[in-house]
């Protein structure tokens, strides 16, 4: 036991004191969450911005609750040199430009932004349809509510908190395990410990129990500040993310391990992780949702660990599923782990 | 105290090249054993065989009963190694390091203090490895070497890449180091080093021993004459060859040289004509043995 646990003290004092590594694990991806968390508080929509010209009966005219109900997407603007207007319009600076002439309602919009355009088109057949059918004086005979199929709490910071800390833990799992075994390997600790009555298991070991004091740091980090700072809910089965992140961080490791046994420098070590991680971490989803995304990307997914991880923490730890969803993550992790390893075993030398 | 080596038939081959090949020899309990070779001899590779590092492809190695390259915890607590490169752990004080392998040993925590002690490295307890000069490095690297009281320890280039001063100052913390009886092996292509150090040495060349005995007989044995120099200026050329008799004569810029196989007819003869200021007498050391057993040409 000393042995083991004197080797992780060891290793986990070189990385507290390698600002690289601490930037790269820990400061790094949270400058994401930040970013993220704070640049898509509300869902993403923003406002149109509309400039009204002269006097539009439909909108100035209409009662207090339909006024309050568009004025939640629409930002009208009033203005009366119609040429301004159109340029700012065409521009970009405004979306669109709004006239009556007569009884006809005339929208100016560009196309530039084609999703807003439609947006817009369809609010105001909208507030047209309504308005004709309040001149009758009859309760519409025909109602619609909708209902989004996603659990509504899944704003921003709920889907990237999981998926950012996945993209954390895989890169500094494997950088760690990268970079401890090519530096050992070349500076001769590796052949060192060989002659000193230490198990290897021990050493391999101690280098695990690193890894996972860093990725649970990592997590308690993430979590930390999406509560305090970006109103992060869990929800009941979070703690479900520990086993997720313990079978997470061994899968990584085995890929940091291939990368350091193929490596002869730790440059090299660290240019293979990177060329690893981050397109995983795009492919997995840690950047934005792949809900839309080509039916290959989700194969390819299929085949990455990190994309398993993420599935389970988002299951887990803020959609609400049971303790269940998280199984076949790890049991997946667990495998991809075992393979990986045992191919990094195979090119592993002692010494250079 | 002290362990028995005993190296027989040592062979091993890289592809085609043999590195070693038919090594045999025996150190004795509490000596200092130097193996000396130019790079490439075969030195490390054999030192590798010996502490157990590698298993030899024909041969066997003995430290008393154990065969090293089993790794057997009770041989390994005995032993203590300095490998070439410095391996440290990264970031980690000299006294974190020296904590660090003393666990690993079992050893008790007040062993650090002794062993900064005895390397002098006292004062730099709390500087990083990293931050360490060469002569530090190396010394601490022994101390880790040292810290579980090992019966036998090996060396590899000890004090290569070392300035002068720091080399000196090494040598003053490795001769000490089988006072209390351990045996030491050494690897190194410093003659000096070796002929200061060593109780007995083996001069190594393409993988075999050309020789081994203790640095003052190879000498002997060498049986080669001895330079004597003179100022310029002390007395002429054609002096120097009427004293030399048949003796060899260079007259350089810097010296006028006899190479002499009878010293004392010579110098008392100086002595006799006055002219023994500015002289010196330089007899065969290690490194002419060397020379001779490696040949003198210049390997890439």
């Amino acid at each position: 036991m000393r042995p083991l646990r004197s080797l992780a003290t060891a290793m986990l004092k070189g990385y507290f004191r390698d600002r690289m590594a601490l930037f790269f694990s820990i400061i790094f991806p949270l400058m994401f969450l930040v970013l993220f968390g704070g640049i898509f508080t509300d869902d993403g929509a923003s406002k149109a911005d509309v400039i009204q010209i002269g006097h539009v009966a439909i909108l100035d005219d209409a009662p207090k609750e339909a006024k309050a109900a568009y004025a939640k997407s629409l930002g009208i603007h009033k203005s009366t040199d119609e040429a301004a207007a159109l340029r700012k319009v065409k521009k970009g600076d405004a979306d669109a430009l709004i006239t009556q002439k007569g009884d006809t309602l005339v929208l100016h919009f560009s196309r530039a932004d084609p999703v807003k355009a439609a947006e817009l088109q369809g609010q105001f057949q909208a507030i047209v349809q309504a308005a004709n059918i309040a001149v009758t004086g009859q309760p519409p005979k025909f109602n619609v509510t909708t209902q989004q199929v996603e659990d509504e709490s899944l704003s921003a910071i709920q889907f990237y908190t999981p998926s950012l800390l996945g993209w954390a833990i895989a890169a500094g799992a494997t950088f760690g395990a990268a970079a401890n075994l090519v530096v050992w390997r070349k500076n001769g600790l590796l052949r060192r410990l060989r002659l000193a009555p230490v198990r290897t298991s021990s050493v391999v070991l101690a280098r695990v129990a690193v890894s996972l004091a860093i990725a649970l740091m990592q997590a308690a980090i993430f979590i930390g500040i999406g509560k305090a700072f970006f109103g992060l809910q869990l929800t009941g089965w979070w703690p479900m993310i520990i086993p997720l992140l313990v079978a997470g961080t061994l899968a990584f490791m085995s890929i940091g391990l291939f990368a350091g046994a193929i490596s002869k420098t730790e440059e090299a070590a660290i240019g293979i992780s990177n060329f690893v991680v981050l397109p995983m971490a795009f492919l997995s989803g840690s950047f934005f949702s792949l809900d839309g995304a080509p039916g290959w990307i989700a194969t390819v997914g299929k085949l990455l660990p990190l994309k398993h991880l993420n599935e389970g923490m988002l299951d887990t730890m803020v959609r609400g599923d049971g303790p269940s969803s998280a199984v076949m993550p790890i049991v997946f992790l667990l495998g991809f782990a075992v393979v990986v390893t045992a191919i990094a075993s195979r090119f592993f030398r002692w010494d250079d | 105290m002290g362990v028995e080596i005993r190296a027989e038939g040592l062979v091993m081959t890289y592809g085609d090249t043999r590195a070693v090949d038919g090594v045999s020899f025996t150190v004795a309990s509490g000596e200092f054993f130097g193996l000396l070779g130019p790079n490439g001899a075969g030195k490390t590779t054999t030192l590798e065989m010996i502490e157990g590092l590698r298993k030899p492809q024909a041969g066997t190695v003995r430290i008393d009963q154990y065969e090293p390259w089993k790794r057997e915890p009770a041989l390994q607590r005995r032993m203590g190694v300095q490998l070439q490169a410095s391996s440290f752990f990264e970031r980690l004080t000299a006294r974190e390091q020296l904590d660090t392998f003393g666990s690993l040993y079992g050893v008790a925590a007040g062993r650090t203090d002794e062993m900064l002690e005895e390397v002098g490295l006292v004062d730099k307890a709390d500087v990083r490895t990293e931050d360490l000069s060469g002569g530090q490095k190396q010394r601490l690297s022994i101390a880790c070497a040292l810290i579980h009281d090992p019966d036998v320890v090996f060396l590899d280039e000890p004090t290569a890449a070392l300035d002068p001063q720091a080399r000196r100052n090494l040598w003053d913390v490795l001769r000490t180091m089988n006072d209390s009886g351990r045996t030491v092996v050494l690897t190194t292509h410093y003659m000096d080093e070796a002929e200061v150090l060593c109780d007995r040495v083996a001069i190594m060349d393409a993988g075999k021993i050309l020789e081994l005995d203790t640095p003052a007989a190879l000498v002997r044995g060498l049986d080669a004459p001895v330079r004597i120099s003179l100022a310029p200026g002390t007395i002429t050329v054609e002096t120097a060859r009427e004293i030399a008799g048949g003796d060899p004569v260079v007259d350089e810029e810097s010296a006028l040289t006899i190479t002499t196989r009878e010293p004392s007819r010579v110098l008392t003869q100086l002595a006799n004509r006055d002219a023994l200021d500015g002289l010196s007498v330089k007899g065969a050391s290690l490194e002419d043995v060397f020379l001779e057993l490696t040949g003198r040409e210049y390997r890439a």
